[in-house]
């Protein structure tokens, strides 16, 4: 503004609007500076938590992290210092495989309804406000529901029952990221395959479903992770061990469950364990995730 | 002649009729597993917490799960109204904690941020989702709790004499496991959920009237206040309500850092309880009514889980109709 009005010669013909940043006035380049640094400040604000965590899990459990950790039993005393985890490490593999063996088939099937079959009729909508409703149930809730109808008829807490419980809230999930991979399927697909007069659950067997694989996949593997991270149904219905159980049957115990134990133990031994077990945890976590990520990105390229 | 009119059999009649019909139910009774589950959960515990709903559920705050040894009032109470407040307390600082931060990112990544450096950030920021609750719940209490200790000191030092400000930063308990710990620590938990939906919200404006903004000669501010802000109000609003219906079913994190003590005060920087938290800290040591009251605390949470997700969904279902109506 004041640039423009300093230059006498350019008086008589229309004068070009200064449209440099430096035109503006103070106070709307000053509101917009601001605004900006607020945001770099929020990502920053969020950023520096994760990069914490990730520095204390690390460099507080990597001094406990060996075979004999992964592998030896549990000490029965949290007192006590050595032993390891292994225990949870098995359990951790045991409940959540079996939650998963569980939850992805019932869940793809209800996407493949979702998608394919039911479409926008008012059951299919009913399922989909349901599944987004049940991802929201909190996991302490699914603990409480597997012991009431669960444990309390069988009258044991089992590994099994953990896997109940993990698989249920595995289930909405699978079903919701399922059913968004399938609809990116085009249905040129879909009637091609009839067209060669395939029937419907043909057609979704060997059409459909090869096509959405990658990304039904790396959805599947999200929900193994967020699983294998999830405390609370574990602590409520798995009941305590202190030595590995590789089956479904009987007492057992996960990593979460361990951490959450040992966390809340006044002993150093204890809390060095809990740090060693957060690493194990957070390493099989962050693998899925990372796996789930390039599956899908791979995804990404083949769709474009 | 009879081959060509074979394979010309088009009727519905043929082989592979009753392997549809047979796929079609797999996938109706899977759809309906979602249904019946739902269900279960509440009928099931509804009928087990029976015995321990009474008066004194909703409108006591006192706990006395087993009575000690007759010095109490004779029978054991359960009422809940303590971990009510604890629930609501550290969501609600979580909440306020969380939405400048995770709508901030959001405008960030959509508004501001290069291409190239976005993806960067959206695998950080998943990360974060991706880091279980029970290792933030694990950091919480035996890092950020003893380090913030001191912090609470000092801001009560500086804060405590004025009116409000006063009773909710009041004397703070030295270990640190307080409300607002949890809070913030649930705030952490609750970021990459909001940002990720505010994100998308965000990323329906539609582009002419970003142009249109642009055209008018107004800042990237200027801009987001005036085309991005105003159209995703209400998308905006839905994400907050679903991270408020994450932080209060949370579980783990929470019990390990508010402190585990029954009561009911404006300090946040007292100890205190929260409805998960106490489920899974008394489960081993409860039985017969007790564990009803426990599992009844369930209900009560699942309730109000499922209504606040339902909320959530319609308010952002509400918005997206409203945005598709001024795209068009």
């Amino acid at each position: 503004m004041t640039t423009t009005a300093t230059r006498p010669a350019a008086a008589a013909a229309p004068v070009p609007a200064d449209l440099r940043r430096s035109a503006l006035p103070l106070r709307r380049r000053l509101t917009d500076g601001f605004s900006k640094s607020l945001m770099g400040l929020a990502l920053l604000v969020a950023l520096i938590p994760l990069g914490l965590v990730i520095f204390h899990v690390t460099s507080r459990g990597i001094a406990l992290i060996s075979w004999d950790f992964l592998i030896e039993d549990i000490p029965n005393s949290a007192r006590r210092a050595g032993g390891g985890m292994g225990p949870a490490v098995a359990g951790t593999l045991v409940i959540t495989g079996a939650a998963a063996a569980m939850a992805i088939p019932l869940g793809v099937l209800g996407s493949i309804y979702l998608n394919e079959y039911g479409k926008q009729n008012a059951l299919a909508r009913l399922i989909r406000t349901m599944a987004d409703v049940m991802t929201g149930v909190p996991s302490v809730v699914m603990g409480l529901f597997i012991y009431v109808s669960y444990v309390l008829v069988v009258k044991e807490q089992s590994g099994f029952a953990a896997a109940l419980a993990l698989g249920c809230l595995m289930l909405p999930v699978i079903i919701r990221s399922s059913e968004e991979m399938l609809r990116l399927v085009p249905d040129e697909l879909r009637q091609a395959s009839a067209a060669l007069g395939a029937r419907r659950w043909k057609t979704t067997v060997s059409v459909v479903l090869p096509a959405a694989i990658s990304g039904i996949v790396s959805g599947v593997m999200l929900a193994i992770a967020r699983a294998a991270g999830e405390t609370a149904p574990v602590v409520l219905v798995a009941g305590t061990i202190f030595s590995s159980n590789w089956s479904l049957d009987g007492a057992n115990t996960t990593l979460a469950a361990q951490i959450f134990k040992n966390a809340g133990e006044p002993f150093p031994a204890a809390q060095d364990r809990a740090w060693g077990a957060a690493l194990t945890l957070m390493v099989i976590v962050l693998l899925f995730t990372v796996a789930a990520r390039m599956i899908s990105s791979r995804f990404a390229i083949k769709e474009r | 002649m009879t081959i060509l009119d074979k394979s010309a059999q088009l009727t519905r009649k043929d082989r592979g009729r009753h392997a549809d019909r047979l796929f079609w139910a797999l996938c109706v009774s899977a759809g309906f597993a979602v249904l019946v589950i739902l269900a279960l959960i509440l009928i099931t515990m509804v009928k087990q917490a029976y015995p321990a709903f009474s008066a004194d559920f909703f409108t006591s705050s006192t706990w006395i799960p087993n009575d000690p040894d007759g010095d109490g009032p004779g029978k054991p109470v359960y009422g809940t109204l303590a971990f009510l407040y604890g629930t609501l307390v550290v969501s609600a600082i979580a909440v306020i904690v969380a939405v400048p931060v995770s709508v901030g990112i959001a405008l960030f990544l959509t508004e501001l941020a290069p291409r190239r450096i976005r993806t960067a950030i959206v695998t950080l920021i998943d990360l974060l989702a991706a880091v279980p609750s029970v290792v933030f719940g694990l950091w919480g209490i035996l890092v950020v709790a003893p380090a913030l200790g001191p912090v609470y000191t000092w801001l009560h030092d500086v804060l405590g004499g004025i009116p409000v400000l006063g009773s909710l930063f009041g004397e703070p308990r030295s270990s640190g496991r307080t409300f607002m710990t949890a809070g913030l620590i649930l705030a952490i938990m609750i970021v990459p959920i909001i940002t990720s939906i505010a994100r998308e919200v965000f990323a329906t404006v539609p582009d002419s009237d970003k142009q249109a903004a642009w055209a008018l000669g107004a800042t990237r501010w200027e801009m987001i206040k005036g085309a991005v802000l105003p159209h995703s109000f209400g998308g905006v609003v839905g994400a907050v309500i679903l991270g408020l219906g994450r932080a209060m079913g949370e579980t783990i994190a929470v019990a390990l850092v508010i402190g585990s003590s029954v009561q009911i005060t404006a300090n946040l920087f007292e100890s205190g309880y929260a409805l998960p938290a106490i489920i899974v800290d008394q489960w081993g040591e409860s039985t017969g009514v007790f564990t009803s009251a426990l599992i009844g605390m369930g209900v009560v949470l699942f309730v109000i889980t499922v209504l606040v997700n339902l909320v959530a969904r319609f308010v952002v279902r509400r918005a997206e109709i409203r945005m598709r109506g001024a795209a068009a």
